[in-house]
Parts: structure tokens; C-alpha cells; sequence
């Protein structure tokens, strides 16, 4: 369980985030929606211990995170940062097995391997890094963060996985792969909190739904409770989206629509 | 490719085979070094020295390979070491491959105080160079350059994060500011300091003596017994600050430790043989195209590579023109920037191999 509460944090005279509390419970995917500058991006660097709020603190399994060794927080959590630029030229798996040597694996290359072919970059293992698109090299760091934490709960701790938009610049379908793996994960025991953007792919997949605006908790909860026209008339600006079909010429696209 | 059980863009088992090509390398470099010079002493006496028929060589003998050649040789195994690992965790540490341990002010810290102890050595700090002896010139470059680097490091760490722009902008203002100091200095100087000046910036590996090695060797074990425990979070630094330190490395313990150690061994061997350039650059680019970037070779590929490096430059450098000595840091540039530009122009094709 990773519990932060109560998490003010303040640059250049502006609340980033204000007294927000969020809880992340094995076996549940957390999902963090909001506009741009909503803080969620700030929620994640302090729950993931990152950034040190002004107030407030956050917890790992009961004990304070500061209490934490940075090695050994590595262990039960990985987080998949925005989009990374490598100025030498590592191969996906060098990248990919960072993430296992994080976790101490005995053999962090075979870690690695396996970690890649679950993203579906079977092959891709000797390609430098710098010459795959940005959605493969997404893919690459998604590896090196299930590399970290490849079982969900590892011996009786629950480990956790931040995703800090993890399906940006990513096809339809590696999007619901992503996404899949993580929930996957959550199933398993373990703990998830993604940032995403598309409502669709936060509604199909958060079991536990956390609307920010301003720095505030807005909303949160199941995505039935969530996402409706009020809060995302308040919180985006548009209204009359929720549940609606658009006009006849226009085609649309959901995801969530395969399983009927 | 070799081993090809390590698999698919696992770069282990190529690391393996360029360390040993290494040692080899620097093996041949060290017996060139040793046996090599104007004297006919060559490498016949060098091998009847080793053996222990040490009795059958000419006291001169002796004296040549026992006081010229073996610290000469020692400093050059022991600076080259130093500059090269520097340098490559410089690059590590900025995640520049053109980061040099010039770029952190360093050197010309180390340049500075140095051509101070040359010009002022007479004049106001006469006090302090006569209480140092022999040791004053060494000991003020090294001062300098942890001065300049505790500068910089205090301007860039706000709130404990050490930001890498701030330093490299820094690095470059006091950089500036320490020419121009420089400057100052050659224009007090008189003709017997200016040519002092002149031979101290070029380097040599001329006045080698096994206390000078000595001297050196513990600031240059500083780089070398940290690259185990930096290795692994020099690799994950190449993600960023905030990704590293979600892999579990200490990031700001790690870059004050790489600092200092590099300060350390770059003062002191700018302090003992002048500022000799390239070596940082060069010889962890060559490897980076040989093995792979990860630091886990890279790092003692790099003091293999750098003793390599220097020791043959500094061969060329007592030959070439025998009697007369070419100062090494011409060698290396001579060699060296040609080399890198090469690199440069031919790095998209360079690069791309990865085997």
C-alpha cells in the first residue's frame, strides 16, 4: 500500500498540487486524468519519492518514504518516465537490463530479454536505441520498468508501477497492449498508477479514477462515478461529450467497444 | 562476433575481448616504453634486466632503465589511466560525449594556480614555495583545480540537485575567467618564467621520477577504485537524473563522488606533467565505438586504454626528433584532434554498427 496524504507542493508562489491524498491498493490500477498543468505529473514525482512535497508526506508499506534507501525503493517500484533521449548509442537491451540490474536479477540480460519480448520487441534486442521510432523506444523503457519489477508482488510485498503516459506516441493498438500488461500486473496483486490522457483507454481501464484540476482532487472513484458531462464540462471545458455519439458523417473510434 | 552465447545486443562478451586486446596492447606499450630512448639500451638489456642478470649491464645501464625509463613509464601508465577515466566519467556524468574534464574547470584551475606558483613562486609566495619545496608547483595545480571545482559544483547544486547545464555554463565563465587570469600572469612574467610557462602548458613526461609517480598515484587510484561502484549508476544516469534514481542510484552522492575523484586525478596529473589534451576524449570514444557505451567496460577499458595511448605518444614524442624531445601534448593533440575529427564526420556510420 502506498498511501500519500495531505501533499501540498509550491514553485514560484503557485500551488502545483494542494492538499491532495491519493491511496494505491494492491490488485488495483489507479488511473490519473486532468488538463495540462493539473499537477498530475508533480503527484507522481512525490508518490514515487522523486520530489520532496512542502507538506504533507507520503508512505510505502506503512513507513515513511524518506525512510526508504533509494536501492531498496527500487526494488518494489518502477516508474516509466515521458519520452527519454539517449545521447550514446545503448542497445534496447542494454536499456531494458538497467532495469533488471535495478532489481538485482542473477542474470539481468535473460531479465531483459524476457522483459522485451513482453512488450512485443522480440528482435529489436541489438537495436541502438537512438535509431527506434519514439513509440518503440516508449516500448523499450516499458521494458526496462517491467524489468525492475517483473513479478506483481515479489515474495509478500505488493511492488508498484508508475506510468507516467505511457501510451503518448504510441499506435492504437500498442496502447491497449501497454495498457493490458499493466492491468495485468494490478490482477496479479500488484499496485498501478498510470497518467493518462485519453478518457476512453482511463475509463476502460482505471478501477480507481482520480480527476485533478488546479492542483485539487476534483473527482474521484469507479470511472462510472467519474466521468461525466458535469466534471468534464468542469474540468476540460467541453461539454455534452459523455456517453454520446457524435454526428452522423463523423467516424469514431473506441477502444473499449471490442469486447461487445 | 565472439561468445556468441551472450546473445543479441548484449555487448558483454565483445567488452570481454576488447579489455583483453587491452592488456595485451598494454603490455607491448610498456615494453616499447621501457625499452625505447636515445641511449642504446634496448630491449635485450631490458629482458636480461627483468630476468634477474641484471649484473650483466653497465652501472649506466642501470641507472638509465632504474631512473629514467621505469618512472617515466610509471607516470605515463598512471597519468594516461587518470586522464582517460576522467574523462569518460566526465562524459557519463553530462551525458556529453564531448565532455572533458576541461569543461569543469579543472584544468584551467589546476593551469592557473600552477602558473601562479611559476610567476608568483619568487614574489609574494616565495614564503609558501620555500616551505614546499619541490613539491609547491604540483601541490598549488592541484589546489586549483578542487578550487575551481568546488566553485562550480556550489554554483550549480541548488536544494541538493546539481544541475548539469549550470555546470557546464559555469564551467565555461570560470574557465574564461581563469585564462584571463592567465593572461595577467604571462604579461607580469619575465623571459625565464615565459618559457617555463610555455613547457609546463605543452607536458611532458620528461622529469618522471619515482617520487613523482608516487606523488600522483594516489589521486589517480581515486578514479580507478570508484569505477566499480560508479559503473552501474553512470548507465542509468544516461536516462536522466529523476530515471536513475528511480533505478535505485544514489544520484547526487554519485556526482559528488565523481566530481571530487576527478578533480583530484586530473589536478594532480595537470600538476606533474602539464595539461595534456585529448586523452579524455579520445581514447572513451574510440572504445564506446569498439564496446558499446556501458560503463561497465568502459570504465576500465578506459585506464587500459589511456595508459596505451599516452605511452606510445610519449615514445613518438623522444624519438621522433631524438636528441631533441617533442613536448607529448603536441603528440597527442597531433594525433588526436585529426582522429576525433574523423570520428566526427564519420560518426553516423560509426555508430550505427552495433553487432
Amino acid at each position: 500500500m502506498i498511501i500519500a496524504d495531505d501533499i501540498t507542493v509550491s514553485r514560484g508562489g503557485r500551488k502545483l498540487l494542494d492538499r491532495v491524498g491519493i491511496t494505491l491498493e494492491p490488485g488495483k490500477f489507479t488511473v490519473v486524468i486532468g488538463p495540462n498543468g493539473a499537477g498530475k505529473s508533480t503527484l507522481m514525482k512525490v508518490l514515487s519519492g522523486e520530489m520532496k512535497p512542502d507538506q504533507g508526506h507520503v508512505s510505502y508499506y506503512g513507513s515513511s518514504v524518506g525512510l526508504w534507501s533509494t536501492a531498496e525503493l527500487a526494488k518494489r517500484r518502477a516508474v516509466l518516465p515521458q519520452a527519454v533521449q539517449l545521447a550514446f548509442p545503448f542497445t534496447a537491451l542494454e536499456i531494458a537490463r538497467m532495469g533488471a540490474v535495478a532489481k538485482g536479477a542473477l542474470n539481468p540480460s535473460d531479465e531483459a530479454r524476457k522483459a522485451l519480448s513482453r512488450v512485443g520487441l522480440r528482435g529489436f534486442e541489438s537495436r541502438p536505441y537512438p535509431s527506434l521510432s519514439g513509440g518503440e523506444q516508449q516500448r523499450v523503457q516499458f521494458a526496462r520498468a517491467l524489468a525492475q519489477v517483473p513479478q506483481a508482488v515479489d515474495g509478500e510485498t505488493p511492488c508498484a508501477l508508475f506510468l507516467d503516459e505511457p501510451t503518448a506516441s504510441l499506435d492504437l493498438g500498442h496502447q491497449i497492449s501497454v495498457l493490458e500488461i499493466a492491468r495485468d500486473f494490478a490482477s496479479a496483486g500488484g499496485m498501478v498508477l498510470a497518467i493518462l490522457h485519453d478518457l476512453n483507454l482511463a475509463a476502460e481501464f482505471a478501477d480507481h479514477l482520480v480527476v485533478l484540476h488546479h492542483g485539487r482532487v476534483v473527482a474521484e472513484g469507479p470511472c462510472t462515478d467519474t466521468v461525466n458531462d458535469e466534471t468534464i464540462a468542469a474540468v476540460y471545458g467541453i461539454t455534452g461529450t459523455v456517453g454520446r455519439l457524435p454526428a452522423a458523417h463523423i467516424p469514431y473510434v473506441l477502444p473499449q467497444s471490442r469486447y461487445r | 562476433m565472439p561468445f556468441k552465447s551472450s546473445g543479441e545486443g548484449d555487448r558483454t562478451g565483445r567488452g570481454i575481448v576488447v579489455i583483453a586486446v587491452l592488456v595485451v596492447m598494454l603490455v607491448a606499450a610498456c615494453l616499447l616504453s621501457l625499452g625505447l630512448g636515445p641511449t642504446g639500451v634496448g630491449l635485450a638489456d631490458l629482458w636480461a634486466y627483468m630476468t634477474g642478470r641484471g649484473d650483466a649491464l653497465s652501472v649506466q645501464e642501470r641507472v638509465i632503465l632504474e631512473a629514467v625509463r621505469l618512472p617515466r613509464t610509471a607516470l605515463g601508465l598512471v597519468v594516461g589511466a587518470g586522464l582517460a577515466v576522467s574523462g569518460a566519467m566526465m562524459q557519463g556524468l553530462f551525458r556529453n560525449p564531448l565532455a572533458d574534464p576541461g569543461i569543469v574547470g579543472v584544468t584551467t584551475g589546476a593551469s592557473l594556480f600552477a602558473i601562479m606558483a611559476i610567476v608568483l613562486g619568487n614574489g609574494i609566495l616565495a614564503p609558501v614555495s620555500f616551505w614546499l619545496g619541490p613539491e609547491f608547483l604540483p601541490l598549488m595545480a592541484f589546489c586549483g583545480g578542487l578550487i575551481n571545482t568546488w566553485i562550480l559544483y556550489a554554483i550549480s547544486t541548488r536544494q541538493g540537485q546539481t544541475s548539469t547545464t549550470t555546470l557546464i555554463l559555469s564551467g565555461i565563465a570560470i574557465s574564461a575567467l581563469s585564462m584571463a587570469l592567465i593572461g595577467l600572469l604571462v604579461t607580469m612574467a619575465d623571459d625565464r618564467q615565459l618559457r617555463d610557462i610555455t613547457f609546463w602548458q605543452l607536458g611532458s613526461l620528461g622529469g618522471a621520477t619515482m617520487p613523482r609517480v608516487w606523488s600522483v598515484l594516489p589521486f589517480t587510484l581515486s578514479v580507478i577504485v570508484i569505477m566499480p561502484f560508479v559503473a552501474r549508476g553512470l548507465d542509468a544516469l544516461m536516462l536522466g537524473d529523476a530515471a536513475a534514481y528511480h533505478m535505485g542510484v544514489p544520484v547526487q552522492k554519485l556526482k559528488r563522488v565523481i566530481i571530487v575523484a576527478v578533480a583530484a586525478a586530473c589536478g594532480a596529473t595537470v600538476a606533474v606533467t602539464g595539461s595534456i589534451g585529448f586523452v579524455g576524449i579520445i581514447v572513451p570514444h574510440l572504445l564506446r565505438i569498439a564496446m558499446g557505451p556501458s560503463h561497465r567496460f568502459l570504465l576500465p577499458g578506459s585506464a587500459l586504454g589511456g595508459g596505451v595511448l599516452l605511452l606510445v605518444a610519449d615514445s613518438v614524442a623522444r624519438t621522433i626528433a631524438a636528441p631533441a624531445e617533442l613536448p607529448i601534448g603536441v603528440v597527442t593533440a597531433l594525433f588526436g584532434a585529426p582522429v576525433f575529427l574523423f570520428l566526427l564526420i564519420g560518426r553516423n556510420s560509426g555508430t550505427r554498427d552495433m553487432g
